[in-house]
């Protein structure tokens, strides 16, 4: 098709939806409604599990499959980018070379590192508590990481970045989700079910099994990303082709 | 001992925990270790999935995660449900699985460094989406491992970094799929608007207290997109042979045999329990829709199918030229059509990942897959050729292979209906088992003259691929040739066992009664009252799959030998005016894609609010 | 004008599609592909809106207070982690690509026809 055979094309099938997305949009309860008998039910029920976060409660209590179906999605990410992009029989590591960081950038990264690592790890502990959680405090820790790449370079990132430890966490993670689920198995109920005890309401060890996922999916994503940005990071820094092998990449 | 309900979650458990076992013992273990492992895995999961099967026998299974049980009717959980027609499906991926795994036994000669078990636990990620999502009875949990078995299959179809062509094609397969996943999403979005419930029977409860209206209509449009494009349904099925035609072998296996009807399970399922309910989606609205969608689709595979000369991307036409056909069957909504559609999935899957397998020893010996390059140099491997002849006999419907009894009893079904569906079965099947029977004689008997090069630039050769493995001299392993021998033998004995025809008319009643499964999941169990379809061989039904098989015999014979015959000047026309055009349809090119997904869903949109 | 906030959605939606349709570089296809997916978090946020709700965590907010819907902020949340490792996946295809076939424009990618 033509360029602009397509985009004819597109306009009319694209007027169409806009038609029949908006007669629908007419059908659904008016914008703020006060009938949400899911919601509502879920509200009760993580309160009811001593969970004060109801959407912690819903992501890993009441609807943990879910959340064990998109841990497994990651960690598929994970295995793929790993696999994509692995470096091939034609390419050949460069030695990146250091950049020049000014000295106020070095130390921001320095007090900033610890401050941020320190953040992630209270944001998957309140995960049960307040918003947050297994999912955001592991991309702050990943994030946090990669600190010392902006205010160093990329040799300290590497000497920080011990990669087949955190290849292997990020497996043990995804492995201890799916074995928590078990928990419940063992204790005669089922997959998943949320067994251990509840503890005092607001606490941080309330929630029973919510802070336990939440920990492992953590670690899961915390080391994840990390795996994840490294095998992009390589091709971006490192890897250079046969035929472009002159090009020395900075830092 | 292992309680019946707890095998459901296990089915979706095992091989995720088997995949984190094999990425984390993949850094250590040698490679035979690594292959013997993920072998056991994918066994322990059929073996789990046959005693779901033979337990829930003609029942449903229902397990509701984390022990949320319904109070009242109503559950903050997510619920599995497994019936004959949903295990079943997750059984033959389990067995796929299987076979693939034996098949790739040292397949890959240079895994990523330190990541040897990468490989067999992304194939184990992949399962467990198909049966996580064969097995759910929760809308949005279905999206999950929709999305689950995307990213796995997008990964291991890109796994050959060092060609060009599957870069190119995971990327617009993962694109598409996406996309197409995305407006599924919306479509969940509307529902939960609208009935605040994200399980298929509470849902299918709330709108039966609502009229049908614009909403209802675009809910479920959106909501089946990204199902018929996993389906590959016409005009959703661009991505499909672009992306077969460079995964390797074993992940075809997979895709094509499993995968892809897993979106048309998915479509009817959940027409079936959400939409079908009184002020729902009218049976003879969705029949004649579906089934116009699924002639469409069987007769542009059947064409395209024939006109290709690249082997796998011969064999990716021809699912989509049988997906057309499936759909015709279940479209139908009877049970016989759900029995017959059920029994040629499961020997399609078969012959189809058996035609792949031998495809791949082609690929192995000389590096191509390209008919006309390969003319005449399968002369040395005749047991590889008559695989692969077999397997375009039984795709053609030959009898007493399943995919014949199956084609049979959809027909019969179909004819019921529509007098001159049978005609498009029978024409189906001929053009794509003839296709490959061409094939067969060109490259293993080399027969004929020797095709003529006539690129005229709007076709994929199949010349100059990358071997998937790099050693020529060696023999061709065993696995090699045994998987696809078993695949074949499987799909004969779909054929002849009486039990497992008797089998799946009993699911497929149970399949095509909504309030049998409402009931399920609440914990009633009823007796679906619908009579049982017959499932069996009859005199029609076979002398059918004799012409079928005539024909495609006919068809290749044609091909190979009739090109100073008079009617060449006709085909010729023909090719230009009808063939050409649709050919070109089929750019490579990521904007039409994305243009057709969006016709596709305008259309839908147009002729279900008719 | 209630259903405003629904319509946006399906505006972003288009917008995204729009942009993978005319696309010329596949990086900015992925990122029109994360537009399009962006109109499914509006629309489950929008749906789960309820008038003068406010985020359902009661660790400091008295029990019974009204809240909106955390269901569909689990849900989001669940497809927001979808979306970002998709996204990666399909750059580190485009990467590849780029690699392979020394483009990432789709008018020049079109080894695949027929």
């Amino acid at each position: 098709m033509s360029r602009t055979a397509r985009i004819r094309l597109f306009w009319v099938a694209a007027a169409v939806f806009a038609v029949a997305y908006t007669a629908a949009c007419t059908g659904l309860p008016r914008f703020g409604t006060e009938v949400h008998p899911y919601g509502t039910r879920a509200v009760t029920s993580a309160l009811h599990r001593h969970t004060a976060n109801a959407v912690s409660a819903v992501n890993f209590d009441q609807r943990a499959l879910d959340t064990l179906g998109e841990e497994s999605i990651l960690f598929a990410a994970v295995l793929g980018t790993i696999v994509l992009l692995r470096r091939t029989r034609d390419e050949r590591v460069g030695q990146p070379t250091a950049g020049r960081v000014l000295p106020s950038t070095r130390l921001l990264g320095l007090v900033l590192l610890p401050v941020t690592l320190l953040t992630g790890v209270y944001i998957v502990a309140h995960g049960q508590l307040s918003p947050g959680g297994g999912f955001q405090g592991g991309v702050i820790l990943a994030t946090g990481l990669h600190m010392a790449y902006v205010a160093a370079d990329y040799r300290v990132l590497k000497r920080v970045r011990p990669l087949s430890v955190l290849d292997v966490a990020d497996a043990v993670g995804a492995g201890a989700f799916v074995a928590l689920g078990f928990a419940g198995l063992i204790a005669g109920g089922a997959y998943l079910q949320n067994v251990l005890p509840l503890g005092t309401f607001g606490q941080l060890s309330s929630g029973g099994l919510v802070p336990v996922l939440n920990a492992a999916v953590g670690v899961e994503v915390g080391s994840g990303l990390i795996v994840l940005l490294a095998s992009f990071l390589d091709q971006a820094v490192e890897v250079r082709s046969q035929d472009r092998s002159g090009s020395g990449g900075g830092t | 001992m292992v309680r019946t309900a707890d095998l459901l979650p296990l089915a979706v458990a095992v091989p995720l925990f088997g995949a984190v076992v094999l990425a984390v013992g993949g850094r250590w273990l040698p490679r035979v270790a690594i292959d013997a492992l993920a072998t056991a895995w994918a066994a322990l999961e059929v073996a789990g999935l046959a005693v779901l099967w033979q337990r829930t026998g003609d029942g449903h299974s229902v397990s509701w995660l984390g022990g949320w049980y319904p109070v009242r009717g109503e559950s903050v959980g997510i619920v599995l449900v497994g019936d004959r027609i949903g295990i079943g499906l997750a059984l033959l991926a389990g067995a796929l699985v299987l076979a693939v795994v034996v098949y790739s036994w040292r397949y890959f000669d240079e895994p990523p460094v330190q990541h040897a078990g990468t490989f067999p636990a992304l194939i184990l990620l992949f399962e467990a989406g198909m049966c996580g999502f064969a097995l759910t009875g929760d809308l949005f949990d279905a999206f999950v491992f929709f999305e689950l078995m995307g990213a796995a299959a997008y990964a291991l179809t890109g796994y050959r970094i060092e060609d060009p062509r599957p870069v190119q094609g995971a990327l617009i397969f993962g694109v598409v799929n996406s996309l197409g996943a995305y407006c599924t999403l919306l479509g969940i979005g509307l529902l939960y608007a609208r009935t605040g419930e994200l399980g298929l029977a509470q849902i299918g409860l709330k709108l039966a207290g609502h009229h049908a209206d614009s909403l209802l209509t675009a809910a479920f449009v959106l909501v089946i997109t990204g199902l018929l494009v996993k389906a590959a349904v016409v005009p959703f099925h661009f991505w499909l042979p672009d992306a077969h035609a460079v995964a390797p072998t074993p992940v075809c296996m997979l895709l094509s045999g499993v995968m892809v009807e897993l979106g048309l399970y998915g479509t009817l399922r959940i027409y079936w329990v959400v939409f079908s309910g009184p002020h729902g989606i009218a049976p003879p609205h969705l029949r004649a829709t579906f089934v116009a969608a699924g002639v469409l689709t069987a007769l542009v595979g059947a064409v395209m199918c024939w006109q290709q000369r690249h082997l796998k991307r011969m064999l990716a036409f021809s699912t989509v030229g049988h997906v057309g056909l499936f759909l015709i069957g279940m479209a139908l909504l009877t049970p016989e059509g759900i029995a017959g559609v059920a029994l040629y999935v499961a020997a399609h899957a078969g012959v189809k990942a058996a035609l792949f397998a031998t495809a791949g020893v082609l690929l192995d010996r000389h590096g191509s897959v390209d008919e006309h390059g390969l003319y005449g140099r399968g002369r040395d491997l005749p047991l590889v050729g008559a695989l692969f002849g077999l397997g375009g006999l039984a795709l053609a419907g030959l009898p007493p292979f399943g995919t014949s009894l199956g084609k049979a009893v959809t027909e019969h079904a179909a004819g019921d209906r529509f007098p001159w569906l049978p005609v498009v079965f029978v024409l189906v099947s001929a053009a794509t088992g003839g296709a490959v029977l061409r094939a067969c004689a060109r490259i293993f008997a080399g027969v004929g003259p020797r095709p003529r090069e006539h690129d005229d630039g709007t076709e994929t050769t199949g010349s100059g691929e990358a071997p998937e493995i790099r050693d020529p001299q060696r023999p061709i392993p065993i696995p090699m040739l045994a998987v696809p021998a078993a695949l074949l033998c499987a799909s004969l004995a779909a054929g002849l066992l009486p039990g497992f025809g008797s089998a799946l008319a009993h699911a497929a009643r149970q399949f095509t009664d909504r309030t049998a499964y409402t009931a399920a999941v609440f914990g009633h169990a009823v007796t679906p009252s619908a009579p049982l379809p017959e499932v069996g061989w009859s005199v029609e039904g076979v002398l059918l799959a004799l012409a079928s098989t005539a024909l495609a015999a006919l068809f290749a014979a044609a091909a190979v030998w009739g090109t100073g015959l008079p009617w060449h000047g006709v085909g010729r026309a023909v090719r230009q005016r009808v063939v050409l055009p649709l050919r070109r349809l089929h750019s490579g090119h990521l904007g039409d894609y994305v243009t057709w997904l969006v016709v596709g869903v305008a259309v839908l949109l147009v002729v279900m609010a008719a | 004008m209630t259903i405003l906030p629904f319509l946006s959605a399906g505006w972003i939606f288009l917008a995204g599609v729009y942009g993978l349709v005319t696309s010329r570089n596949a990086i900015h296809a992925v990122g029109c592909l994360a537009v399009a997916q962006s109109s499914t978090y509006v629309l489950l946020l929008t749906v789960g809106y309820r008038r003068g709700g406010t985020a359902p965590y009661f660790t400091d907010t008295p029990l019974g207070t009204r809240v909106v819907d955390p269901v569909v902020q689990a849900l989001a949340l669940t497809d927001v982690v979808v979306g970002a490792t998709v996204t990666a996946l399909l750059l580190g295809l485009v990467m590849q690509v780029r690699k392979r076939h020394g483009t990432v424009d789709p008018d020049a990618l079109t080894g695949l026809k027929g």
